[in-house]
């Protein structure tokens, strides 16, 4: 019977590993340390001065980033470029419609943008612009394809172009460096690893807390496991 | 107890019927003593309700059933509401949690044949509660208003579109509006937040009402109350549920809140199925995701409601789709009467039974998966398969039921 049971089980759950790949380009693996606060600190001051221009994060308050190590005068001389308050929302410097106008579509708002699309993916997304002249902004990215956002970090990490090589039938795209940026391909790499880090501390900034709440809860619960455990068979020692 | 205290007890007992409704539900109602590992759930389903009531109540202070400022206000509760992040966490996972409670709970009624006579009608008010539950869940998908909530409901809503005749009149009238909008998430709202807790707490109570009317089943599927003690008129293996039970469910308790807190603390999107990934994009009316797929406690119907491809007796396959998506439903209702073996539990079911009940299992989790890929033909074939080995399952348990070999029932509960 039990062995049965334990057939049955990893017959349902095989399809489930088997199928879980999506289609698309491989993502490369972004490495994600939300209790590293100088490299969350370095990611909100490249997200600040980089993203904050179009997108906004508009569900997360400056003050919030005493999470990762700084008090409200920081915050005030690092974060705040629009001249807001420390209690206000991370809104953009955008005006309402200008981005349809300039780009087409509408910038999203990136206060959860890691959630939805995952670390992995932006950390490759933010890697993966070449030029492109045949799209609007002229450039174009491997894992979106003819994204309206340009490359907004190219000043950093140079110009990319895209190499097509046909390898056992099969197209191979990558990219490869034709003109260098401000930074070596490692730097960006970090550059790049950093903001990545910061977003998914802006997906949720109770995530560090919440673990840490979390093992509390757990030593209680698995005393109260013993505890409730003994009463249990304290009473049932009379039942046969 | 001092004396003052049995006063007090007593002033009450002259006005309300205290000690003696205490008796009956705890103290008094004698359950049997061979529940196993599966009899946990009943009592879990109560404990995950009552966390959905308590933690709705709390977001319902800070949500905003409004389509322009919903989703912003979840994240307000996420970031801004002291502990919000926890209540709203353990509002999602307990949603999915009810599910998975309440399913293995109808499970180990599948088993020791618990819809049998004489406890039809516990089971049916079970299936009514597990309809307010799917509402609920449905209704409750849709505040959040992220892309999945909007099109996961937009796919369900289009099904009312489906009916002859009144389909578009029904759709436009249930939504308030041509399409979903902000008029239908303040009536979801509503129907979420008043009429389906209602509705659930009061078929909770008549349920529990039922039960100790007809007396608990048990792993062996005989009935303890037809072997009394002939002084007492206890039944010989029935345990008073007070103490025995309540401190075995605070046990089950533990042992649930262990797997409850280690999803809300450290894996509270589970992997995206209990918080989908899309559904931290704010509802977009114009932009149809690439891939809907509703929350994974609905995996297996909508799986049934794209398995049908064909119009055929006149009828839109679309049409077909709901109807076996409603009847995968509906058909557990049936189960007292479809069942017609002279054995009520698995233990001494024959193998046919258990055979078909494993096939039955296979099919519900293959169709389960299913229903969260993207449709291609050979998942299609697979959900037709399948969905025809689901619907077999009951549809030929009347014949396969009574020609099974079972084994004889024992007079006395055994281990």
């Amino acid at each position: 019977m039990n062995k049965t049971k334990i057939f049955l089980i990893i017959l349902c759950m095989a399809p489930m590993s088997l199928f879980a790949a999506e289609p698309g380009m491989p993502l490369d693996k972004a490495p994600v340390d939300t209790t590293d606060n100088e490299s969350l600190q370095r990611g909100a001051e490249a997200f600040v001065n980089y993203c904050l221009t179009c997108h906004g994060a508009s569900f997360m308050r400056y003050n919030r980033h005493r999470d990762i190590g700084l008090n409200e005068a920081e915050v005030a001389e690092k974060l705040i470029l629009t001249g807001q308050k420390p209690g206000d929302l991370m809104l953009t410097a955008m005006r309402k419609n200008e981005g349809e106008e300039w780009l087409g579509v509408e910038p999203p708002d990136l206060s959860v943008i890691a959630r939805a699309k995952g670390a992995d993916w932006l950390y490759t997304y933010l890697r993966a612009f070449y030029r492109d002249e045949t799209t609007v902004p002229g450039w174009n990215n491997l894992v979106f394809d003819r994204v309206a956002m340009p490359h907004v970090l190219y000043e950093l990490q140079g110009e990319q172009k895209l190499v097509v090589k046909t390898a056992g039938g099969k197209e191979v795209k990558s990219l490869e460096l034709v003109k260098p940026g401000l930074m070596t391909a490692s730097e960006y790499d970090q550059f790049v690893a950093d903001l990545v880090n910061y977003m998914v501390y802006l997906g949720e900034p109770a995530a560090n807390d919440r673990k840490r709440l979390g093992i509390m809860v757990m030593i209680f619960l698995l005393g109260m496991l013993g505890l409730t455990y003994v009463l249990y068979r304290e009473y049932w020692k009379d039942i046969h | 107890m001092s004396k003052q205290n049995n006063s007090f007890l007593e002033w009450i007992d002259k006005r309300f019927p205290l000690i003696s409704t205490w008796k009956e539900h705890f103290t008094e109602y004698y359950a049997p003593k061979n529940f196993n590992f599966w009899y946990f759930f009943g009592s879990l389903a109560l404990l995950v309700l009552v966390n959905q009531l308590i933690t709705g109540i709390f977001l319902t202070m800070s949500y905003k059933p409004d389509a322009s400022l919903a989703f912003a206000s979840v994240e307000y509760i996420m970031r801004d509401v002291e502990f919000g992040w926890l209540i709203r966490y353990m509002h999602s996972t307990g949603a999915s949690m009810f599910f998975v409670v309440v399913y293995l709970h109808m499970f180990r009624g599948m088993m020791y044949g618990s819809y049998r006579k004489p406890r039809e009608l516990l089971w049916l008010i079970g299936m009514a509660i597990f309809f307010v539950l799917m509402s609920l869940a449905f209704t409750g998908y849709i505040l959040p208003w992220g892309q999945m909530s909007y099109w996961g409901a937009q796919v369900i809503v289009s099904m009312f579109e489906a009916i002859p005749f009144i389909g578009e009149t029904l759709h436009n009238w249930i939504l308030g509006d041509f399409m979903l909008s902000d008029a239908a998430l303040n009536r979801f709202f509503a129907y979420h937040v008043v009429t389906l807790p209602v509705l659930i707490v009061v078929l909770v109570f008549v349920h529990i009402i039922a039960l100790h009317e007809v007396g608990s089943n048990n792993p062996d599927g005989i009935e303890i109350k037809e072997n009394k003690n002939p002084q007492t008129k206890i039944p010989v293996d029935g345990i008073p549920f007070h103490p025995y039970y309540t401190v075995k469910d605070i046990f089950g308790v533990v042992v649930f809140l262990i797997v409850f807190c280690g999803i809300i603390f450290f894996a509270p999107e589970m992997g995206g199925y209990f918080l989908e990934h899309n559904n931290f994009i704010p509802a977009d009316t114009l932009k149809t995701p690439d891939h809907i797929a509703p929350v994974w406690y609905f995996t297996p119907y909508y799986s049934m409601l794209r398995a049908v491809t064909v119009n055929f007796l006149w009828i839109d396959a679309k049409l077909w789709g709901v109807f076996l998506m409603v009847a995968g439903v509906a058909i557990f209702c049936f189960l007292p009467w479809l069942d017609r073996s002279p054995a009520k539990s698995i233990r001494y079911k024959g193998p046919i039974f258990k055979f078909a009940l494993a096939l039955f299992v296979i099919s519900f989790f293959v169709l389960g998966w299913l229903g969260t890929q993207q449709p291609t033909p050979l998942y299609t074939l697979l959900a037709q398969v399948f969905s025809v080995i689901y619907f077999a399952f009951f549809i030929l348990m009347p014949w396969y039921s009574k020609i099974d070999k079972t084994k004889p029932e024992p007079k006395r509960v055994t281990k």
